[in-house]
């Protein structure tokens, strides 16, 4: 079947197998490799994208459900070369060391200021539950995204 | 910060952001599934479900016609690919027994998981559809999942061995013959208690990935894999398939944690090269969330007999200690040695007589092959004696924090040559042990409970805390070899100073997330006097770094970071004859500082390193017989292993009536000597002390008892979020090590060592009063609340 999606700014027409999840859509037909795959139960979050504004877990979308939607993945948050505020603020706080959940937590931080822009540190703790971290505790996580707020 | 050192560094020890993250934060950072191969062909396996059968038949023709299936393989086709079985490069002693192991299984499979049939296609799709088309009839034999129940022998695991032990290796020492037994015999107080380490998934969260791409011609052959050990491996790989080493280069692309479970030669990857040399294209293949649980490593599983001597003030007179260690169904590359990395802990921080006796026995089971993971042997031995220190204390009812110190190796006495013959270098425990109960108002807490923890309180307040070595740095090669480890511990470093005076730094560490680009950079800097911005750090591909031994046992820096120093003072020297030629002086009267040679007392007759750069690659004006170029490889070999060390204390409140635990603080004070990168070191121990919470509270590889592993997914496995941690309070000391030139220890496994201990035995000292004596982990609400009732039923 054909999809037309726009991602990240760019309208993307492309045929896929109805059972095609968007995070291979893509990875796999757009090489966006920055959107990563940690589990097969939609459990961890490293794939989280935004479609349609909101921050979705893109293991758990089809690329069908997504047609005739926008989408910004991890690739899509730069702008003129400067990262997203958020992006920076992880940089700035060490919120990241492998670097696999963070496009996915970036993504989902993003999406959980837009719907509260001045969480309390147990509301951005709760807010991430759905993004798996095994490297930091979350410790600097937890910082980043409030420090993001307060940008 | 509490900062005994005198270096007068400029670089190190500041708070550098990390260069590795702009293309972390971006998505352009390449993982092994990233990579763009065209025309590969996809691997997928498909994986025993049972955990000890024979393989009867197996029928493979459905699935070869299966749209897309270029090639199906049984364990058996592929034996002649093999020159050898799979890898365990330590043979704890002369007469360990170690089954062969193949990548795939021919005759037998031995855990839920043991891979069985392997499907080339070409889509990952149509590789894992086609394994549903595969019959394969067994015969099923009984599981053996009981670590203890294994050594009875009714169901030998592999015939061949005649038994399911592996090996018993000991350590005992005695200042004069029966002196152990005579300490207990004379005790006035004793415990005896056993623990048990419940296995562990180690979760990284990028799942295994390889690619193997065979060169055009050749013969050469490339390994991408998600991996710790890019050097390791290419000599295991080229070993176990007879391929010429000089013809594999391995290379770790960006790779998303580790923690011990990339620490091993894989399956997979030796499946790939030689599928990948048999088809002559290249071969790719990822890891499922679910298969990892089953087909990588576990950690942990061992249960421990542990016995404390003691005399009448509580000064240790010995130890005991008797482990089962379960090694899963296979040996792994390093696990028969993961728990004898822990067997010189079992003392922890205390100053003991020589008498100690620890004897381990390596067990076969029928379960996934363990091997190490985040601490490795050492969070064992730690959780171990902490604990027994705290049932010790209550046996006294004396303040466990009390009998620690009446127990610390003091500070005098570095460097201490400990029971076993091994030297710690430096320490203070009494000064982190005070600071952490500073940091967690240790008097107030104790005076808080004595009013909260009334009969019948429903919340009840703990404290609990660990004082813990990390034996780190592997490690000195004479060392291993005497634990008859196969390789050595050296690590290798090249310092390369470009025409134009920019750097590469060439290391044989291979980062996974910590940040070695940013601290490397830094130290070559301090050295050099050069900018951190012109130096490159290359790493994780054997054609770049061909000499390493990579990155595990928080080695990195004590070993790869030392070398990376020496190869700087290499440079240097061989810039200082360039120097001292130009400014017509001896090589002796100059010094070197900021980057510039400089003749002591004159200090306008000098020269930038920038002019000598140039004047080693141009050649025209060198001293008579040195070589052009600056350029120095320098590899170093420890003297001694790093002794980090620390105090960890946790605050908790524990419901009666529910079991919940709420963690109210966590106070981490740690101890690695020099400094590199403090915002790093933060980073390293936020990360370990909540792996290691989450083994307390949260985290077990459950198995049924036909071998079925039920945690296979992260629904299951409770790998903790956001929500579900606390904060942490980091704090430090700095005690420099003297055995290396930067003073550095190595910090990546000190957080998980602490930390199990000091939560279990936060949970302990809150239900004391109400008749729990021990908790085994996790420690979930129900297993609490369970604990708590049967205390109450014993009274």
């Amino acid at each position: 079947m054909k999809v037309s999606i726009t991602v990240n700014g760019t309208k993307q027409e492309k045929e896929v197998e109805p059972r095609t999840l968007l995070v291979h859509f893509l990875r796999d037909q757009l090489q966006l490799t920055g959107t990563n795959i940690g589990c097969d139960t939609s459990s961890c979050g490293a794939c989280t994208v935004h479609l349609d504004g909101e921050a979705v877990k893109s293991c758990t979308v089809l690329a069908a459900q997504a047609d005739g939607g926008t989408v910004m993945t991890i690739e899509g948050l730069s702008k003129d070369g400067e990262m997203h505020p958020m992006q920076q603020a992880f940089m700035e706080n060490h919120g990241l060391q492998c670097g696999y959940c963070t496009p996915g937590m970036v993504m989902a931080s993003i999406g959980l200021l837009n719907e509260n822009p001045n969480p309390t540190e147990e509301e951005v703790r709760l807010g991430l539950e759905g993004n798996l971290c095994r490297c930091t505790g979350y410790h600097n996580i937890v910082k980043s995204v409030l420090a993001a707020a307060k940008k | 910060m509490t900062m005994t050192d005198n270096r007068q560094n400029t670089v190190i020890g500041t708070r550098q952001l990390r260069r590795e993250d702009p293309a972390l934060l971006t998505g352009e950072a390449k993982f092994t599934n990233d990579l763009n191969l065209p025309g590969a062909l996809h691997l997928s396996i498909l994986r025993s479900p049972h955990a000890h059968a024979k393989i009867v038949s197996i029928n493979t023709a459905a699935a070869k016609a299966s749209p897309g299936v270029v090639a199906v393989y049984t364990g058996a086709e592929l034996q002649s690919e093999w020159a050898g079985p799979m890898p365990c490069a330590w043979p704890v002693t002369p007469d360990m027994k170690n089954p062969p192991h193949f990548p795939l299984a021919a005759s037998k499979v031995c855990y839920v998981g043991d891979g069985v049939v392997a499907v080339l296609a070409t889509s990952e799709s149509a590789s894992r559809d086609a394994l549903d088309l595969i019959e394969v009839e067994y015969k099923v034999l009984k599981a053996v999942v009981d670590v203890e129940e294994a050594l009875s022998d009714a169901n030998i695991i592999h015939e061949d061995l005649g038994t399911n032990k592996s090996y018993t290796w000991n350590l005992k020492i005695e200042a004069t013959e029966g002196c152990v037994e005579d300490a207990f015999q004379k005790a006035a107080f004793k415990v005896s208690e056993r623990y048990v380490q419940q296995r562990l998934l180690p979760m990284a969260m990028e799942p295994r990935a390889v690619a193997a791409v065979p060169q055009p011609f050749g013969g050469d052959i490339t390994l991408y894999s998600s991996t710790q050990i890019p050097h390791i491996l290419k000599v295991m790989a080229a070993l176990t398939l007879g391929i010429p080493e000089q013809q594999v280069r391995v290379i770790a692309p960006s790779v998303g944690g580790g923690f011990g479970s990339k620490l091993d030669v894989y399956a997979e990857e030796l499946l790939c090269m030689a599928l990948a040399r048999k088809h002559s294209l290249p071969v790719r293949w990822v890891e499922e969330r679910s298969e990892n649980s089953m087909a990588t490593i576990h950690g942990r599983g061992q249960v421990q007999y542990v016995e404390l001597a003691a005399d009448k003030s509580g000064k240790l007179t010995a130890v005991r200690v008797r482990i089962k260690a379960d090694m899963g169904a296979y040996l792994q590359l390093v696990t028969p040695g993961v728990p004898i990395l822990g067997a010189f802990l079992y003392a922890g921080v205390y100053d003991i007589p020589l008498a100690y006796d620890f004897s381990c026995d390596g067990i076969f089971t029928t379960l996934t092959p363990t091997d190490a993971y985040r601490g490795a042997g050492r969070p064992e031995a730690t959780y171990a004696i902490e604990s027994a220190m705290d049932a010790l204390a209550r046996e006294m009812k004396i303040d466990p924090l009390e009998l620690r110190k009446r127990n610390f190796i003091q500070k005098e006495q570095f460097p201490y040559v400990a029971f076993s013959g091994l030297t710690y270098d430096s320490g203070d425990h009494l000064q982190a042990a005070e600071k952490a109960a500073g940091l967690a108002d240790y008097v107030g807490i104790r005076a808080q409970q004595a009013k909260q923890n009334v009969p019948g309180a429903k919340k009840r307040l703990g404290i609990g805390m660990s004082s813990y070595f990390e034996m780190c740095g592997l490690a000195p090669s004479r060392v291993l070899a005497s634990l008859n480890y196969g390789a050595g511990g050296w690590e290798a470093a090249t310092v390369r100073i470009l025409p134009t005076c920019k750097v590469q730094v060439v290391t044989g560490t291979s980062p996974h997330g910590q940040g070695h680009e940013t601290s490397w950079a830094m130290i070559a800097s301090e050295k050099l006097g050069i900018p951190q911005e012109d130096i490159d750090v290359l790493h994780s591909d054997t054609a770049i770094s061909p000499l390493g031994l990579d990155t595990y046992g928080s080695r990195s820096l004590p070993v790869g970071g030392v070398a990376i120093a020496g190869a700087c003072d290499k440079v240097i020297d061989k810039a200082r004859l360039i120097a001292a030629h130009q400014l017509e002086c001896s090589a002796d009267d100059l010094e070197f500082a900021g980057g510039v040679f400089s003749v002591k007392g004159s200090p306008d007759r000098a020269v930038p390193m920038a002019a000598i750069a140039f004047a080693a690659f141009t050649a025209h004006n060198l001293p008579d017989g040195l070589e052009p170029n600056l350029e120095a490889q320098y590899t170093y070999d420890p003297p001694n292993f790093s002794w980090p060390f620390g105090t960890h204390m946790c605050v908790l409140e524990v419901d009666t009536e529910t079991g919940q635990i709420e963690i109210l603080k966590y106070v981490a004070v740690d101890d690695c000597g020099v400094q590199i990168n403090p915002l790093i070191v933060e980073g390293q121990v936020h990360g370990g002390v909540i792996q290691g919470l989450a083994q307390a509270l949260f985290e077990e590889a459950v198995y049924d008892t036909d071998g079925n592993l039920k945690t296979t997914t992260l629904a299951e496995y409770l790998v903790p979020a956001a929500s579900d941690v606390p904060s942490i309070t980091t704090a430090h000391t700095v005690t420099p090590s003297p055995t290396n030139q930067l003073g550095v220890k190595g910090i990546g496994e000190a957080g998980t060592i602490g930390a199990a201990s000091t939560v279990i035995n936060a949970v302990v000292d809150a239900l004391s009063g109400i008749g729990v004596t021990s908790m085994p982990m996790p420690a979930s609400p129900q297993t609490v609340w369970r604990a708590i009732q049967s205390a109450a039923k014993a009274k």
